[in-house]
C-alpha cells in the first residue's frame, strides 16, 4: 500500500463521570492509546464488543469528541487545525447504523444529499449540485425519479442507500462506516456491502469500516483491528487473522461466531466466561485478564505492549516465537 | 399427538389502512422436548406468530386458526385459563431482559412471586426454588445476587436471570424470541449454550425465533424458514442447511457471510425488497424477488408439500431447483 492517507497516533478518549456535587468525578477512559494508518483503497475492519470503544474512535475522528492524548492526520495535516475549524469534512464522512434515524425525515431525498453540496461546496451552481445529487442517486441504486420522496416512503435498505449518497456526493477520500449494515436484514446486508465495495474502487476511498461481526469484516476488510475495552488487542491483514488469530480475544470472538452449518456447532469449543468488564473499573495489566483461560500473573501486574510477531500486532504477553512462527509460515 | 399442534394460524392488524396481513395460515407441530427454530427476516411474521399462541398481540390484532396444547385451544382460552397456561405451562422469553424485568423490584421477589402464585408454596420455599434455579443457569453467588435489582446486572447475567425465571414452573415449552440478539457475542455463545443445556436437563420443548441462521444451526433439531407471513420451507437442520429446495431459503443461506470465506468474493444477497405489507402479494411473497419465477407464482400462493419425510416446501419452481 502507499503513503498513509489518515493516520491516528495514540489517542485517548476520557468522559468524566460526575459522581456528586463534592466528590471527585471519576474518568472513563473509552479510548487507550490507539494508533493505526489508513491508506488510499484500503479498508481496515475494526471489531469489537460493546464497550470497546470502536465508534467513540470514530467520533473522536470526526471531532465530536475531544482527545485526550494523541494526534490524527489526514496526508501529514493535523485534523486539529487549532481554532476548531473542520478543514477536513469534506474528505473525511461518515454512514451510521441507523438508516432511517439519520435521515431527516422532514427533508426529502434530494434535500437529504444536497445538504453537504450546500455546506461544504458552496461554490457549486445549483445546476451542477442536481447534476451532482442524481449521479449519486443512481450510483448508489436509487432512482433519480424518487428524488423528492422521503425517508419513511423507503425499506431500511434503501434508507442506508440514501446515507451512503450522502457521505459520497462530497468526493470524500475517508469515508467511516458505523456498522452500516447491522440494523438490515441478511439479504439486504449483502446487497449494501457489495454497494460499498463496488464504489470504494470506483472512487478510491478509504474505509474505516466498524462492525461486531467478525464475518462481515472478513469480508470487507484488507486489514483488522481488533479492540477490547479502548484498546488494540490485534492488528493485522484480514487473511492472516482469520487464519491464524493469535491474540486469546480473537480467538474467543472467532470462536463464538455461531456458524450456518449444523455439522460444525461451536458447541465443542471453549467458550470465554463471564462479561466483558465496567470501563469504570477496568482490571490491572491485560484489559481481557479476567475472562482470559491462559492468564497468568504477569497479566494482572503488567499491561502487555502491542509487539510484531510475524505478519501481526499483538498485544498479550502470551504469544510466543512459536505462535510467530507458524503465523510467518502460515 | 404432538405437544402443540398448530394448525392455519392467521394473524391480522386493524390500522387505519385497513387489515394488515401479518401471519398467513401457518401450521407446525412441536413435539416434547424438541428444539424448533423458526427464521425469517424483519415483517417475516415469525414474532407474531408465537405472539399470537401466548395471547399477547397488540390490541388491535387479531388472530385465528388453532393450536392445540393438552386437548384445549390456545387461541380460544379465556383470560383467566390462557394465564394459567402461560407462565407455569408454556414461558417466554424476549430479546431486551431489561424491558422483560420490574426494574422496581428486587429479582427475587419477581421469582418468588411466580411460585406463589402459580405452585401455592410458601415464600421460603419459593426463595430455595428462586435459589436452585439460579445455580441452574451459572449464575454465580446465586443465594446473595438474588435481593439485587434488575440494574445491578450485566446484559448476560439479566438474560440468564430471564431464563431462570422462566424455568421456575417446570414448564413444557419455551419460547424464546431473538433470545441473544442484544447481547455481544462471546455471551450469545455462553447463552445459546445454556439453553441447549437446559432443554436436555429441564426436558424443556424450545421454540426458538431468531432472524440468524447460525443461531439456529447452534441449538435446534428442526427448522420453519418464513417469509412474509407464510412459511417457506421446513424440515430437519439437515434438510434446510444442506438439502434446501427453495429459492428463499438458499438464497438466505447464500446472503450469510461467512469467517471461513476469503475475501474480496460477492455476497450473493437476494436483489430487490420485502413484500409491503398493506399491498400484500396474491400469489407467492417471494416471487418478485424470485429468479425462478412461473407464471402461476403471481396468481396463488405455493402449497406447503410434503417432499420427502418431515421436509416440506412451498414452492411451484421447487423440482427444476
Amino acid at each position: 500500500m502507499n503513503a498513509p492517507l489518515l493516520s491516528v497516533r495514540d489517542v485517548a478518549v476520557e468522559f468524566r463521570i460526575p459522581e456528586g456535587v463534592f466528590r471527585r468525578s471519576r474518568v472513563l477512559r473509552a479510548v487507550d492509546g490507539v494508533s493505526f494508518d489508513l491508506a488510499r483503497g484500503e479498508t481496515l475492519g475494526v471489531v469489537g464488543e460493546s464497550g470497546c470503544g470502536k465508534s467513540t474512535l470514530a467520533r473522536a475522528i470526526l471531532g465530536l469528541v475531544p482527545l485526550a492524548r494523541g494526534i490524527m492526520t489526514l496526508d501529514g495535516q493535523s485534523l486539529d487545525s487549532g481554532n476548531g475549524e473542520r478543514w477536513w469534512r469534506k474528505d473525511i464522512q461518515v454512514i451510521f447504523q441507523d438508516p432511517l434515524a439519520s435521515l431527516n425525515p422532514r427533508m426529502t431525498v434530494g434535500e437529504i444529499v444536497a445538504e453537504p453540496l450546500e455546506t461544504l461546496m458552496p461554490e457549486l451552481s445549483r445546476r451542477e449540485m442536481e447534476t451532482r445529487v442524481i449521479s449519486m442517486m443512481e450510483r448508489v441504486g436509487l432512482s433519480s425519479t424518487q428524488v423528492n420522496r422521503y425517508p419513511h416512503e423507503f425499506s431500511g435498505g434503501q434508507c442506508q442507500r440514501i446515507g451512503i449518497a450522502r457521505a459520497l456526493v462530497s468526493e470524500p477520500r475517508v469515508v467511516l462506516c458505523d456498522e452500516p449494515v447491522s440494523a438490515l436484514d441478511v439479504s439486504i446486508q449483502a446487497q449494501i456491502v457489495n454497494l460499498l465495495t463496488d464504489l470504494q474502487k470506483e472512487m478510491g476511498l478509504a474505509l474505516l469500516f466498524i462492525a461486531h461481526d467478525l464475518a462481515v469484516v472478513r469480508h470487507i476488510s484488507h486489514r483488522v483491528m481488533v479492540m477490547y475495552l479502548g484498546q488494540v488487542a490485534e492488528t493485522t491483514d484480514a487473511d492472516t487473522l482469520y487464519r491464524r488469530p493469535l491474540h486469546p480475544y480473537t480467538r474467543a470472538l472467532m470462536a463464538a461466531v455461531p456458524v450456518p452449518d449444523p455439522g460444525r456447532r461451536a458447541r465443542d469449543v471453549e467458550i470465554v466466561r463471564g462479561d466483558v468488564p465496567s470501563l469504570l473499573a477496568p482490571p490491572s495489566g491485560c484489559p481481557f485478564r479476567t475472562r482470559c483461560p491462559l492468564a497468568v500473573a504477569r497479566c494482572a501486574a503488567e499491561a502487555p505492549a502491542l509487539r510484531m510477531v510475524g505478519k501481526t500486532a499483538v498485544a498479550c504477553h502470551l504469544v510466543d516465537g512459536a505462535d510467530a512462527g507458524s503465523a510467518a509460515s502460515a | 399427538m404432538s405437544l402443540l399442534d398448530v394448525h392455519d394460524l392467521k394473524v391480522s392488524f386493524e390500522t387505519n389502512d385497513g387489515l394488515l396481513p401479518a401471519v398467513q395460515g401457518v401450521s407446525f407441530a412441536l413435539e416434547e422436548g424438541e428444539a424448533l427454530g423458526i427464521v425469517g427476516e424483519s415483517g417475516s411474521g415469525k414474532s407474531q406468530t408465537v405472539l399470537a399462541l401466548m395471547g399477547l398481540l397488540a390490541d388491535n390484532g387479531v388472530a385465528s386458526g388453532k393450536a392445540e396444547f393438552e386437548g384445549q385451544d390456545l387461541l380460544g382460552l379465556s383470560p383467566a385459563r390462557l394465564n394459567r397456561v402461560r407462565g407455569e405451562k408454556i414461558s417466554m422469553i424476549f430479546q431486551d431482559p431489561m424491558t422483560s424485568l420490574n426494574p422496581y423490584l428486587t429479582v427475587a421477589s419477581q421469582m418468588t412471586e411466580v411460585l406463589t402464585l402459580h405452585k401455592d408454596m410458601t415464600r421460603r420455599e419459593a426463595r430455595q426454588e428462586a435459589v436452585r434455579m439460579l445455580d441452574a443457569v451459572h449464575i454465580p453467588d446465586a443465594s446473595s445476587r438474588l435481593d439485587r435489582y434488575p440494574h445491578e446486572f450485566s446484559g448476560g447475567m439479566r438474560q440468564r436471570v430471564m431464563i431462570a425465571m422462566s424455568l421456575l414452573c417446570r414448564p413444557q415449552i419455551l419460547i424464546a424470541d431473538e433470545p441473544t440478539t442484544a447481547l455481544d457475542v462471546t455471551v450469545q455463545a455462553q447463552i445459546l449454550r445454556l439453553l441447549d443445556e437446559i432443554r436436555r436437563e429441564f426436558r424443556t420443548a424450545v421454540i426458538l425465533i431468531t432472524h440468524d441462521l447460525g443461531v439456529v444451526a447452534e441449538v435446534c433439531d428442526r427448522v420453519i424458514v418464513m417469509y412474509g407471513g407464510r412459511v417457506m420451507e421446513s424440515g430437519s437442520l439437515h434438510h434446510i442447511f444442506q438439502g434446501s429446495r427453495h429459492p428463499y431459503t438458499r438464497g438466505l443461506l447464500a446472503s450469510v457471510p461467512r469467517l471461513d470465506q476469503e475475501r474480496g468474493g460477492r455476497l450473493q444477497g437476494i436483489p430487490g425488497a420485502p413484500p409491503s405489507l398493506s399491498r400484500p402479494p396474491t400469489g407467492c411473497p417471494f416471487e418478485a424477488r424470485c429468479a425462478y419465477r412461473l407464471d402461476r407464482c403471481t396468481s396463488v400462493p405455493p402449497p406447503l408439500k410434503e417432499r420427502d419425510r418431515g421436509h416440506r416446501v412451498a414452492c411451484y419452481a421447487e423440482l427444476i431447483l
